[in-house]
């Protein structure tokens, strides 16, 4: 039989706010344990929380941008549980209220086009962070973390595959990055999924036991514990078993897919409403505000590289993804002037590369954008070759350089002057009469080997179109 | 006798160089000292920070320095009010060596008027209770007759001010937890409208129903008090922002033509006849001073008490998960996990009546029950707001005793906590519906002090305070004191 897979999605996005969800303290990443912490992100007795306003600004903004209803009315609630990192043992959440629900995205790929539906958005507050000490046993917690203002982002089971969950998931991300709701640096923890699956057989219109995987950290994570989890319930079937509804762990080092705890285990929140908070009430003039200010999004943008700069459209959506990406891109095309393709060919090609193969996101290339356009310029006026120009894009992505320091530096500056070439390659006609001979008795194949002899003189310093032009003329006499 | 004197009388005898901060507070510490070992009333004496602040006051008005009413007045605040650098206990195990890094709004706003904290006062663990024999350290014994108790939670609060072991106090309400053991002790107590004093600072047992109010020795000082605590705090989101007027001001404007209503379900089944004449004849009182009063009727009033159980304790499930031995308070030794941690800290560190809140509360929010408990508490509490709504269309205030009964016997409750729940029965719709309501002594019972309970509409707190001032200046009722009641009035 064959199976089908059933995936919803729970993202957790940090926002980009400069103070935690209900206190004055800095959301800044690391620094010294408990050294971001007050009174009232500690839990302390008697202090209150106070919602910054900005958290409710950036989810509603999130929600605009993926098509979600946002809640006139919305408030926030408590859930209830015991944990060393969480200091009020409640979280503050929202449970049947949250601020924007039943939205949409398009994911596109080989399948084409799919619209995946978001069921709600909602704010909450992050927790601390348990450290282990492994010599001793004991756990020390540091709260800087705790406070930090969260949107959980929750899809409706639309999802097929690991290819489709991970689609949406990076339209997710460029999104919030767009928007500027979040900066989801993904190796700081600030965008993490939870991940619902269940399978079926293909063709039948009920759905499976589902199980949760709770906290995949990168998309490679998130791909793979899909596909072996997907796996592991369709063995589970095959072997004539029932899948148990449960909390799942995803080692992403080690591969290993495990059981955290049952249903039976599962905790029960006793959400009510927060009764230190006041209920969250927002006007049309304020959503229509956030409206207005809601930049151009990345399906936009990718659209208008397509029409207005004739960008393919495999390339206007893996450039337009990423925020900082397409940034780089656009600034890159406006001031070299010439073909965006040309640009683009760049941008996929080296740039990309050296990327992936450095690990580095795309807000930490390591040159301005006006670098790659002078590089281009240089090719385009004849100063350098296209070989020679990717020896100075590596090492202008080492150095951080300007081009132009680059190739005097590098010593590949091309030989453009008509004389001197033809001193060249008379040398080089000299030196291989045979070849002169055959390519003049109608081997024109000849003229190949000539060309590589004379670039061979010349340390491949020579303007090749030039090479041919003033060889053929030579031989042609 | 200077400790029974009141904060506005000091201040002008202050004033008039009569006496200084100094003797004041001095006088009420050697009352302390003298007393406080039988009655309990405080958990936490600060002399020394007293003595330096009086001293403080004194060098202020020496100066010439414009100084509050309030400058160099000892008092009192409940041990469950934030005071930076000084134990705050919640007269819990759990909290015995809590030290707060911050103060309450409350006691930030008072300590810039000038007042002098004298100590922090012993209440039912983490303000549950009606009796102040929840304290995980001492009961506190009502003044007017010891083997009584005075009233909780703020019992320590009143018995201090009833004693003249300080001029004023603050305690907390969430279901008459400031007029009930006013009412007992025999001085006047305030419930402000929900929203007016910040709770920043308080530490939590019911966040919808909890607030802080005066517990003082006329209704003069208490409108003295409310001066200086209420007021918008950013650093609590349920606090309103609305105008602060002068309490004291109007004060003497008298109730002539004031409509006041009477609601019959207060003096049903369950009332002391003592208590009920009492309050009958402060009625007639009213009367006579011009006011209208009329009979009404709260028809969901029997509602409140369960409703109120189920609301409060659930708040109270989730407010008091915090102390949980991780970050600070008490936490057990000798676990062997994380969960035998969380387990033995707070089976060791919480009394029995917490305990039982917080089961109680923790059931009533479980997944199954929400709907047939939670949910339904807060529609009866829809119900109880209506009920005064619609009352307070035909009248200003509304008048009825505070308690249905005298002080009782410490240990006469303590072992049937229904009885003592209903010792709240008449204070705890009024915490349901958010409203200011004090309560004014009006004679005795049995040897001992009934209060009369005034409610209002919402910030309508100045009301209040003219209606309870005229009948306190036509009675006298204020001057009476613990042992020297046969005396009826002191002279100064």
């Amino acid at each position: 039989m064959k199976y089908e897979t059933v995936i919803g999605l729970e993202i957790h996005a940090e926002l980009a706010t400069e103070t935690k969800i209900f206190c004055g303290c800095t959301t800044r990443f690391g620094g010294e344990e408990n050294t971001h912490c007050c009174p009232v992100c500690l839990g302390m007795p008697g202090v209150l929380p106070v919602l910054n306003r900005k958290v409710v600004e950036y989810a509603v903004k999130a929600g605009l941008a993926t098509n979600c209803k946002i809640n006139r009315f919305s408030k926030l609630d408590r859930k209830n549980y015991f944990y060393p990192d969480l200091p009020k043992a409640y979280q503050i959440s929202q449970y049947d209220l949250p601020l924007c629900k039943e939205g949409y995205l398009e994911i596109k790929g080989d399948f084409g086009s799919k619209r995946i539906g978001i069921t709600r958005i909602h704010i909450e507050e992050d927790a601390g962070k348990l450290l282990h000490d492994a010599e001793d046993g004991s756990t020390l917690v540091d709260y800087n973390r705790g406070g930090v203002p969260l949107i959980e982002i929750v899809s409706e089971p639309d999802m097929r595959s690991a290819e489709e969950a991970r689609l949406y998931a990076e339209k997710i991300k460029s999104i919030l990055e767009y928007t500027g709701v979040s900066d989801c640096r993904m190796q700081e923890g600030s965008l993490r999924f939870d991940v619902n699956l269940s399978v079926r057989p293909e063709g039948s219109s009920g759905l499976g036991t589902r199980t949760e995987i709770k906290n995949l950290n990168s998309f490679r994570a998130l791909v793979n514990a899909i596909e072996n989890e997907s796996a592991r319930q369709v063995k589970v079937l095959e072997s004539g078993g029932e899948v148990v509804q449960e909390t799942r762990k995803w080692d992403d080092v080690t591969g290993k897919n495990t059981s955290l705890r049952s249903k039976e285990e599962a905790h029960d929140y006793r959400y009510f409403p927060d009764p230190d908070l006041v209920p969250v009430v927002l006007d049309e003039e304020y959503i229509d505000r956030i409206k207005r200010e809601l930049p151009e999004l990345p399906d936009v943008r990718s659209r208008r590289y397509v029409e207005e700069w004739g960008l393919p459209e495999y390339d206007a959506g893996v450039i337009t993804a990423s925020l900082p990406l397409a940034s780089f891109f656009e600034e890159c095309v406006k001031e070299y002037g010439g073909d965006p393709k040309a640009v683009s060919n760049w941008v996929m090609g080296e740039l990309m590369r050296m990327l992936n193969e450095k690990g580095i996101e795309a807000d930490g290339i390591p040159f301005p954008a006006t670098h790659l356009a002078g590089l281009l310029r240089l090719v385009d006026d004849g100063t350098i070759s296209g070989s020679a120009a990717k020896r100075v894009f590596t090492e202008m992505f080492e150095t951080g350089e300007q081009p132009k320091v680059l190739v005097e530096r590098l010593g590949l500056s091309q030989i453009s002057d008509e004389k001197v070439l033809t001193e060249v390659i008379k040398r080089v006609m000299d030196k291989n009469p045979k070849s002169v001979e055959d390519y003049r008795s109608g081997a024109t194949k000849a003229m190949g080997f000539l060309v590589g002899q004379t670039m061979k003189e010349t340390r491949g310093k020579a303007n090749p179109a030039l090479v041919n032009k003033i060889l053929k003329q030579l031989l042609d006499e | 006798m200077i400790h029974y004197l009141t904060a506005h009388r000091l201040a002008e005898m202050m004033g008039k160089g009569e006496i200084s901060a100094r003797e004041v507070v001095g006088l009420h510490l050697e009352r302390i000292e003298e007393l406080d070992q039988h009655l309990g009333a405080y958990i936490t004496v600060e002399k020394d920070r007293a003595l330096a602040s009086a001293r403080e006051a004194d060098e202020k008005r020496r100066r010439g320095e414009k100084l509050s009413p309030l400058s160099g007045i000892p008092m009192a605040l409940k041990d469950n009010i934030c005071t930076e650098g000084i134990p705050t206990t919640c007269a819990s195990k759990i909290l015995e060596n809590f030290i707060p890094p911050y103060s309450a709004d409350v006691y930030e706003r008072l300590q810039r008027a000038g007042c002098v904290l004298i100590g922090k006062a012993n209440l039912d663990e983490f303000a549950m209770g009606s009796s102040t024999e929840n304290s995980a350290f001492k009961i506190t014994r009502n003044p007017w007759d010891e083997k009584r108790v005075p009233g909780g939670s703020s019992g320590g609060s009143a018995a201090a001010v009833a004693a003249g072991m300080a001029v004023f106090a603050l305690g907390s309400d969430t279901g008459g937890s400031i007029r009930q053991p006013s009412a007992m002790c025999g001085v006047v107590g305030m419930k402000p409208t929900y929203g007016r004093v910040s709770r920043y600072g308080l530490v939590a047992f019911a966040s919808s129903l909890d607030q802080i109010g005066p517990i003082t020795r006329d209704v003069r000082d208490c409108a003295l008090v409310l001066n200086h605590i209420c007021g918008h705090d950013r650093r609590d989101s349920t606090s309103v922002d609305v105008e602060v007027p002068d309490f004291e001001k109007g004060l003497e404007q008298g109730i002539k033509g004031m409509r006041i209503g009477i609601p019959s379900e207060y003096f049903g089944e369950g009332i002391d006849r003592g208590v009920k004449e009492r309050v009958q004849e402060a009625i007639k009182v009213l009367e006579n001073l011009g006011a209208v009063c009329d009979e009404v009727s709260l028809p969901h009033t029997e509602y409140a008490l369960p409703a109120y159980y189920i609301i409060s304790s659930a708040e109270a499930s989730s407010n008091l998960a915090r102390y949980d031995g991780i970050r600070y308070g008490r936490r057990a030794e000798g676990y062997s996990d994380l969960v035998d941690m969380f387990v033995r800290t707070r089976s060791d560190g919480f009394g029995r009546e917490v305990k039982r809140r917080i089961m109680l509360g923790t059931y009533a929010l479980s997944s199954g029950y929400y709907d047939a408990y939670y949910k339904k508490a807060q529609q009866v509490r829809t119900l109880i707001k209506e009920d005064f709504d619609r009352v307070f269309e035909g009248c200003d205030i509304i008048v009825g005793p505070t308690t249905p009964t005298v002080a009782f016997r410490a240990g006469e409750k303590t072992d049937d906590p229904l009885q003592m729940y209903l010792s709240d029965v008449y204070t705890i719709p009024v915490n349901i519906a958010g409203l200011p309501a004090l309560s004014v002594p009006c004679g005795f019972s049995e040897g001992l002090p009934v209060g009369l309970q005034f409610i209002g509409k919402p910030f309508a707190e100045s009301t209040l305070l003219r209606a309870a001032y005229a009948y306190e200046q036509s009675t006298g009722f204020h001057k009476m004191h613990p042992q020297a009641k046969e005396a009826s009035r002191d002279e100064i």
